[in-house]
């Protein structure tokens, strides 16, 4: 993960849903590359066709409450968003999100500083979020060492991987 | 609105604790918790995925997984159906004998309320967000990702922040066609979906203490609504009772401390309060429905179903007002009941053929209509009156489409008026 991430900006409402997101009828559909086509369907129907990697999302309070799939942010990932920042998050997609990798911030504020179309900067240990067009920022409280932590080695799939090899290597070893 | 200061713990800090194998925990600890039940519907098919990119060989304990596969049962599509496939295999794979299969299958939340697969102490987690529900047997009961599920079968525990708890204490008694879900849509009504965010809802006070467990399922399951990590209501005699003869492992019942920091009491008073209905487009636009009746609301769908309110209680008050009636001209009433088990009850009972007889579809036990994604699905501008938990756009179907969240009973009565109804005036 990198410390400085900045990006073209989407912006949604507050209470945006997983529904709003992926949508129940695609909740079937495994690969990530298929989800990508329809991810924000119903909140932001251009995204899917528009958006590019390392754009970023910022919402307003409650982002991505509702359901717990995992297809919300595994879309994301597919299009390669750069960072979701949000007013705050429901804690399932909070969870999910960091725990695919995806630099996930819950910043005060965040929403009514940005416009569609904005360049956001974030800086991830600074805990500060800038609007390059106008200049406004928000501060956050960084992200606690453990959840930079699974940012930094690249999610849990990966962060697991480690324990295991450790745990087995540990098992191995004569006392 | 008066935080109790004391220096006790509530029931969430409790469970965490114990799982934490910590004496004392506060809110904003991380405590890696051993968990005792992991839940998978068909969103475990992609845990199996990142399971193995982990290098996992074997699942830590066989008996503390449980897989039900409720959403498209039996698979309605070919995607559905590579879902189910994967999770058999899996479980073959992995030696996991606990597999609520086509037949035998029901909502997972109920599967594993009706099976006593959660008990007093727990640390439960699934892979739905509803997990919540459980939490009425006195656990902490979380929805989680189909990643972070992955990480525990493989190590059998997780990590969590220790939430803050929102006590929320009711007195008084419910009215005649007043229910727990009429309850719980006030409660969403005054704090927001977002009220309880990251927090526990511990639920207590002289009306919680006389609910039944399948009451206590219905406030603890739309906590989820309210953004909560878990709700809970702390075990008593009604958990022992409903839990004796089914647990399927050793309880460790816990209660808050008389003196436990709560960071907000909320106090309700249930005497006098009306039926309520959650309207379009979000659970927490919650209105007296007797107000909303005058509008008349004209509905087109009707849905009895959902891990909220299908359990054979709900089902019976529901035909008993069925009874002796006709579903309106112009409704489609779908009914829906939460398990094989009370599909069986319903069935014996007589309860099929009262609904049928009205003209309404019973179905085979799953999630049904309430997710929109498998039947019972809206087109653009239709108005449904359900029982289940979510009404924000596109959650049935089509994004247009309107969704009224109600009691059962007061479902019943819609589907005879063909109209939003107070289900008083029926009974």
């Amino acid at each position: 993960m990198k410390d400085v991430i900045e990006g073209r900006v989407w912006v949604l409402g507050a209470d945006v849903d997983t529904d709003q997101i992926i949508s129940g009828k695609y909740l079937t559909i495994i690969d990530p590359n298929e989800l990508k086509k329809h991810v924000f369907e119903i909140a932001l129907p251009e995204f899917a066709a528009e958006a590019h990697a390392g754009d970023i999302i910022v919402a307003d309070e409650n982002f991505a409450c509702g359901s717990s799939r995992e297809h919300a942010p595994q879309a994301m990932r597919a299009i390669g968003v750069g960072a979701v920042v949000a007013d705050s998050f429901a804690r399932i997609f909070y969870r999910n999100s960091i725990n695919l990798g995806i630099p996930t911030v819950e910043v005060r504020g965040v929403r009514k500083i940005f416009e569609k179309g904005d360049t956001a900067r974030i800086e991830m240990s600074a805990g500060r979020v800038t609007n390059l067009r106008t200049g406004a920022f928000v501060t956050f409280p960084p992200l606690p060492p453990h959840l930079l932590h699974l940012l930094e080695v690249g999610g849990l799939v990966e962060k697991v991987r480690v324990e295991l090899e450790r745990r087995r290597t540990a098992v191995g070893t004569p006392p | 609105m008066n935080p109790s200061h004391g220096h006790g713990q509530t029931l969430a800090e409790k469970i965490l604790g114990r799982a934490g194998g910590l004496d004392r925990v506060v809110p904003g600890q991380i405590v890696e918790g051993k968990v005792d039940l992991a839940m998978m519907h068909e969103q475990g098919a992609q845990t199996v995925g990142p399971f193995h990119q982990m290098g996992a060989e074997k699942v830590w304990d066989p008996e503390r997984v449980v897989i039900a596969i409720d959403h498209w049962v039996p698979a309605s599509t070919e995607g559905a159906a590579i879902l189910h496939r994967i999770l058999r295999k899996f479980a073959a794979e992995t030696h996991l004998p606990h597999f609520y299969d086509v037949g035998n299958h029901g909502i997972c939340h109920q599967i594993l309320a009706e099976n006593g697969w959660v008990v007093p102490g727990d640390l439960a987690v699934g892979t739905d967000s509803h997990t919540n529900m459980l939490g009425a047997m006195g656990a902490v009961a979380a929805g989680i990702g189909p990643t972070e599920m992955a990480a525990v079968l493989a190590l059998g525990e997780l990590w969590l922040k220790v939430p803050p708890t929102l006590q929320v204490r009711v007195r008084g008694r419910f009215g005649r066609g007043v229910t727990a879900k009429d309850l719980v849509l006030r409660i969403l009504g005054e704090i927001k979906t977002t009220g309880a965010t990251y927090k526990a809802v511990e639920f207590s006070g002289p009306t919680i203490e006389r609910l039944s467990m399948p009451e206590r399922f219905t406030i603890c399951n739309m906590t989820t609504e309210m953004g909560a990590k878990t709700g809970m209501v702390a075990p008593d005699q009604t958990t022992f009772d409903y839990l004796a003869p089914i647990a399927k492992h050793a309880m460790h019942p816990l209660r808050p401390d008389s003196d436990a920091h709560y960071e907000r009491t909320l106090d309700i008073d249930v005497e006098g309060m009306p039926p309520m209905v959650a309207c379009p487009y979000s659970p927490d636009n919650v209105r007296p429905l007797p107000d909303v009746v005058k509008e008349h609301v004209k509905v087109d769908q009707v849905f009895l179903g959902s891990c909220t309110n299908a359990r054979i209680e709900d089902l019976r008050e529901g035909a008993a007002m069925m009874k002796g009636h006709k579903v309106a001209s112009g409704v489609r009433f779908i009914v829906s009941p939460a398990s094989t088990k009370i599909y069986q009850q319903c069935l014996e009972e007589g309860i099929i053929e009262t609904f049928t007889t009205a003209g309404a579809v019973f179905t085979n036990s799953s999630c049904s209509a309430c997710f929109g994604g498998n039947m019972g699905i809206l087109a653009p501008d239709e108005v449904c009156a359900s029982s289940s938990n979510r009404n924000f756009p596109g959650r049935m179907g089509a994004k247009e489409a309107r969704i009224y969240l109600l009691s059962p009973t007061a479902t019943v009565a819609a589907a005879i008026r063909g109209e939003l109804a107070d289900p008083r005036d029926l009974m």
